[in-house]
């Protein structure tokens, strides 16, 4: 049904096929990601955005096998040949740090306030490429932590002696030290200053270029997909609904999920203030069809009948809905428009 | 101080210090340990029914003088007054029955409601507080008409919830009804949605919105989000390291913004809109610590258009020559670090710097290396705060200007601004 | 044909509309309890199963108990056997009898009467001291928090057998008019009471000063509500949840100090009731005659209890203390998109 070459892309670092992340509670099986496949090349920045409760942290944690024990994956994630999920979790251990990065939304709670920073860099790398000299490890912390605007001078400072836009430069240095080439980056500034978060997205960057690393950019702020991200994939209720070039899904979005996020998104240029009634469904039951048809606009018969295929469109698009066909998979008197119950406050996110 | 009729809130020359917790020893000996200017000066007046957007980054001190405006933090210094009573010396006691008056919506409708109260006990509880009815009926009554007021309805679907049991959206129209219940004048509103989806803050805004026009509110409405102020404000204040560095007219701000500081704020939101991009001249570096504020203008260190009389000073050479080394961080930075000896000593704020030099090193060399910085960049503007750079004994002593100059709020047109480049003589 | 599918938010819908009433507030307390499943609850299940058969024990001790516990001469006027002479556990004497002819079984049943009317005055008077001090200490600070916390401290460090030995010392008599069985317990309870104030004041304190810092706290002081009302209304019920846990781990702790103040003669006395720890010492000097019932059986019983209500505690602990409390993962089977069908199909009959 997907559109998606069942093979990995050649290009591709990561190749994620019909990922499914599951947590069992008391109430029945949580879904939290549930079935999205996607691909990400080699330096490209992948945006994953949505509402919270959307299964984003979850996606990007279930790709790096970061999970509670609890939690079942199903699907397969291909990195470098290799499916991280079938793979012995010692050996996927060995791969976190210089082949796959993680970036955390708070600084302050991963770096030891008892350790130097440089400490912490010569930690990462002895322990994965032992071979270094101290003098090589210094060079090679120096250079990176230069590149995100940490002076040499402020090496051998603790952490709390850094302000918190400057710890996350240090938590993103640390991560991309080892030069990985696949990194997730958790809402990276959602705990920053507007100025101190632009400047973040600016080296994010740059890093791209000169490190050569895939990035998962995991933000609820669209802004932050439109600064810093090729791509984005738009994530509801455990599925992507909607994936594509930035420039593309932004100027002429296909799936009425993201024009609806979109225009709920105040910025400077907005010009009336827009909301997507509802909230994000329940993940242990969800609606059936198209996840997002009780609080679609477009919503037709068809659509909590079955899930929509994905679609690619003419803007190379990838997307899942019934709005772009196909139309011979649509069951008669199927366009027609569905007759939704109101959603009051009592619905609301 | 006298107050318009139609004033409802005026702040004249607020402080609120804190005193610094210094060390067990420091505290022991009573050794001065220092204060933080969390506001430091900020007058506004604000009319009936009027927004007032208090903008800024953390730290800028703009949710301690909303707190300083309820009396919730100990004022220091200046004044307060509200609707022609001055608050700012009021005991607590007298200050609790004009609570009815001023309420508040906080940050994190997570936290801001008991845990342990359902929803009927903890918006009907402001009514027995202020003695106002003790019958259950009538507390029932009104608690509904809050409830309903505020959108959350059916109400019996919330009067008995806990807000363990409600959306982050729910919780804080909760605190709304909460805070409406006695029907105030003024609302300060501590980044009302900021917690809040996306998809939810929208509707927050507008419940915001109809609620002032329904029930005439004003609000003081503090935020670090441009974008929404922008929706909600008529008036902006936007702070800095304690005080207001420009004040105005919304519309004339978002139009026209004065301060380098606003004009970079607005350029650093990030657009849903990837034909656009950030600009590459965004102030570098990050607010500076409250307890030792730079010299002059407090923006001066990251600001794009400081000139001369700023304030340059010993610190921000130090931020030079590392941003130097930032530039140049191979060979040449183990190299010229030994040219210098301890740089801390950069790091005791003042207008004459003495930067010593290291081991086996002349005054002569960190001389070279400083005239290198400036080839290097020479429309740096730190320089033209300099005055004299001379080899001395162990080191080189740097003269920055004297006379400069810590702006107030000049006027230039319909808004205020704190900034040198609108000072009236230049 | 929507309507079956509109989503129930997992906030809003599913949460179980809890019905107000007398003791809702108690009732949401508790609900983790009864939420409660796997290992914990059945440590909870198991204390709670120890204590209650010393609970019936001290309930119903005059009905429960063969004889009164300082009875030695049996209804037709003939004295027990001593326990070097005959006094084996036998179908009369299911546990024996010890040195004074009294019966061993009958003092176990006693014992726990003793034991947890001790514990109970205790618990009670300690929490009614405890709290308070630690709600006000910890809510303004300053002066007066700084001396309780001093004071606290000092009682710390202080030996807490020691200070019981010396408040049990002084209270010796005082309580006389209270009859002479009760006043024994009354001074025993109250010299382990002064061990188990600090331990309120201190739990108690620290969490108070935590929520005092809670946005809702200062919602309230807005609202302009007074202290007294800021800390009845909304302190004292987000801080209280800790005392039950507090409570069982000290009742624990209480009835090893009861009996310690009993072993070494400043408890309860004999003639004031039957004591475990009095009951140990003085199977002590038999135990190497061979005389091992006197000893073993009252030291059975300190053990189950303080077992029993050590489970109990630390259960109520992993369930109530939301740092402990982690959310509850099952195992979790991934099902092909058919099998999501049937199930969908099969909840949609479940709920129609």
């Amino acid at each position: 049904m997907s559109s998606l070459p069942a093979a990995p892309a050649s290009d591709a670092v990561l190749s994620v096929r019909d990922l499914k992340v599951w947590y069992g509670t008391t109430r029945g099986a949580v879904r939290a990601v549930d079935g999205v496949s996607f691909d990400l090349k080699r330096g490209e920045t992948l945006g994953l955005v949505g509402e919270s409760g959307c299964g984003k942290s979850t996606l990007g944690r279930g790709v790096l096998g970061l999970l509670p024990d609890a939690a079942k994956r199903a699907g397969s994630v291909m990195f470098e040949g290799q499916d991280l999920i079938t793979m012995p979790r010692r050996q996927l251990r060995a791969l976190r740090g210089p082949k796959l990065g993680l970036i955390f939304q708070e600084p302050m709670t991963r770096l030891n306030p008892l350790m130097r920073v440089s400490e912490h860099f010569y930690e990462t790398l002895h322990a994965h490429e032992s071979d270094l000299t101290k003098q090589q490890m210094r060079r090679r912390a120096i250079d990176t932590l230069g590149e995100m605007g940490i002076p040499p001078t402020r090496f051998d400072n603790y952490p709390h002696e850094f302000s918190g836009g400057m710890r996350q430069r240090i938590m993103i240095a640390l991560a991309l030290v080892l030069n990985p080439a696949f990194v997730v980056a958790d809402e990276p500034t959602t705990a920053l200053d507007v100025l101190v978060e632009a400047q973040i997205l600016r080296i994010l960057a740059d890093v791209k270029r000169s490190f050569d690393t895939a990035i998962l950019l995991i933000t609820h702020n669209l802004g932050i997909i439109a600064e810093a991200c090729e791509r984005v994939a738009v994530m509801y209720a455990g599925r992507i609904a909607e994936q594509g070039d930035a420039r593309a899904v932004f100027a002429r979005p296909a799936h009425p999920y993201t024009r609806e996020l979109l225009a709920s998104t105040i910025s400077l240029s907005t010009t009336s203030l827009h909301y997507i009634p509802g909230a994000p469904p329940d993940l242990v039951d969800p609606p059936s069809g198209c996840r997002f048809h009780p609080r679609c606009p477009d919503a037709m018969q068809v659509c909590p009948t079955r899930h929509p295929p994905t679609v690619t469109t003419d803007l190379n698009q990838r997307v899942d809905c019934w709005l772009h066909g196909p139309d011979d998979e649509i069951p008669a008197g199927g366009t027609q428009p569905l007759q939704q119950e109101a959603i009051g406050v009592a619905d609301e996110a | 101080m006298p107050t318009k009729p139609e004033t409802l809130l005026s702040v004249d020359d607020l402080q609120v210090h804190f005193a610094l917790r210094g060390g067990a020893f420091g505290r022991l000996f009573g050794r001065d340990t220092g204060s933080v200017r969390a506001v430091d000066g900020v007058s506004f007046d604000l009319r009936r029914g009027e927004v007032l957007g208090v903008v800024g980054e953390s730290g800028s001190g703009k949710t301690t003088l909303g707190r300083a405006i309820l009396r919730m933090v100990p004022i220091t210094g200046g004044r307060v007054v509200f609707d022609g009573h001055d608050l700012t010396d009021l005991k607590e006691s007298q200050l609790r029955p004009m609570r009815r008056q001023m309420q508040m919506v906080f940050q994190d409708p997570n936290a801001s409601l008991n845990p342990a109260m359902d929803l009927l006990t903890a918006i009907g509880h402001p009514l027995r507080i202020h003695g106002v009815t003790d019958d259950e009926d009538q507390i029932r009554r009104e608690v509904c008409a809050a409830l309903e007021r505020v959108g959350l309805v059916p109400v019996e679907q919330f009067l008995y919830k806990y807000p363990g049991d409600l959306s982050g959206g729910q919780k804080q129209r909760a605190v709304i009804a909460r805070a409406i219940i006695l029907g105030p004048d003024l609302l300060i509103a501590d980044e009302p949605v900021s917690m809040l989806d996306m998809s939810v803050r929208a509707k927050i805004l507008e419940l915001m919105l109809d609620l002032k026009n329904e029930l005439g509110l004003t609000y003081v409405y503090v935020t670090h989000d441009l974008a929404t102020a922008k929706f909600f404000c008529d008036k902006i204040a936007i702070m800095y390291l304690g005080r207001i560095v420009e004040y105005g007219p919304a519309d004339e701000i978002y139009a026209d913004p004065k301060h380098p500081y606003t004009q970079s704020l607005l350029k650093a939101i990030p657009e849903p809109d990837p034909t656009k991009s950030l600009p590459r001249d965004l102030p570098r570096g990050e607010i500076p610590d409250a307890a030792v504020p730079p010299i002059g203008c407090s923006f001066h260190p990251r600001c794009p258009k400081a000139f001369e009389i700023c304030g340059w000073e010993s610190r921000d050479l130090r931020d030079l020559i590392e941003r130097h080394w930032l530039a140049h961080p191979d060979t040449e930075f183990d190299q010229q670090r030994r040219v210098v000896g301890n740089i801390d000593a950069l790091d005791v704020p003042a207008v004459r710097a003495h930067l010593p030099a290291g081991v086996g090193h002349t005054a002569a060399d960190v001389k070279d290396l400083l005239d290198q910085i400036r080839t290097d960049d020479p429309r740096e503007p730190l320089w033209t705060g300099v005055r004299d750079v001379r080899p001395g004994e162990g080191g080189v002593t740097v003269d920055f200007r004297d006379d400069f100059v810590d702006p107030p709020l000049y006027d230039v047109g319909a808004q205020q601004v704190a900034c040198l480049l609108y000072r009236p003589d230049r | 044909m929507t309507s079956e599918f509109m989503a129930p938010t997992a906030t809003t819908a599913d949460a179980p509309t809890v019905r107000r009433g007398r003791f809702a507030g108690i009732r949401r307390a508790l609900a983790p309890v009864k939420e409660a499943r796997g290992l914990p609850k059945w440590v909870l299940y198991v204390g709670l199963a120890i204590v209650l058969i010393f609970v019936i024990f001290a309930i119903f001790a005059p009905w429960i108990s063969p004889y009164h516990f300082d009875q030695y001469l049996d209804s037709h006027g003939h004295r027990f056997p001593k326990s070097v002479v005959g006094g084996h556990p036998s179908a009369k004497h299911w546990f024996g009898t010890n040195a004074l002819s009294t019966d061993v079984f009958s003092h176990i049943v006693y014992g726990s009467r003793t034991a947890l009317e001790v514990i109970a005055i205790a618990v009670v008077i300690s929490m009614l001291i405890g709290v308070p001090l630690g709600l006000f200490s910890g809510y303004y600070g300053g002066p007066l928090d700084r001396t309780l916390v001093l004071i606290n401290d000092a009682m710390f460090a202080f030996p807490s057998l020691l200070l019981a030995i010396l408040v049990a010392f002084l209270l010796r008599g005082k309580f006389s008019f209270l009859g002479d069985s009760f006043s024994g317990i009354m001074s025993a309870a109250i010299s382990i009471t002064v061990i188990y104030i600090p331990q309120y004041f201190r739990v108690i304190r620290n969490t108070v000063i935590s929520v005092r810092e809670e946005p809702y706290v200062e919602a309230a002081r807005v609202l302009g509500a007074k202290p007294r009302t800021v800390i009845a209304r909304y302190v004292f019920g987000n801080v209280v949840q800790n005392v039950p846990v507090i409570a069982t781990l000290n009742a624990a702790d209480a009835l090893l100090t009861l009996a310690g103040l009993g072993f070494l003669g400043y408890g309860v006395q004999p003639t004031e009731g039957a004591e475990w720890g009095y009951d140990l010492q003085r199977a002590l000097g038999e135990a190497s005659g061979g005389v091992w019932w006197t000893s073993v059986y009252p030291g059975l019983a300190i053990v189950l209890l303080v077992t029993g209500l050590t489970l109990v505690g630390e259960s109520l602990n992993d369930l109530l203390n939301p740092v402990l409390r982690r959310r509850q993962l099952l195992p979790v089977k991934i099902t092909g998109p058919e099998l999501e069908m049937a199930n969908a199909d099969a909840a949609m009959e479940e709920r129609s």
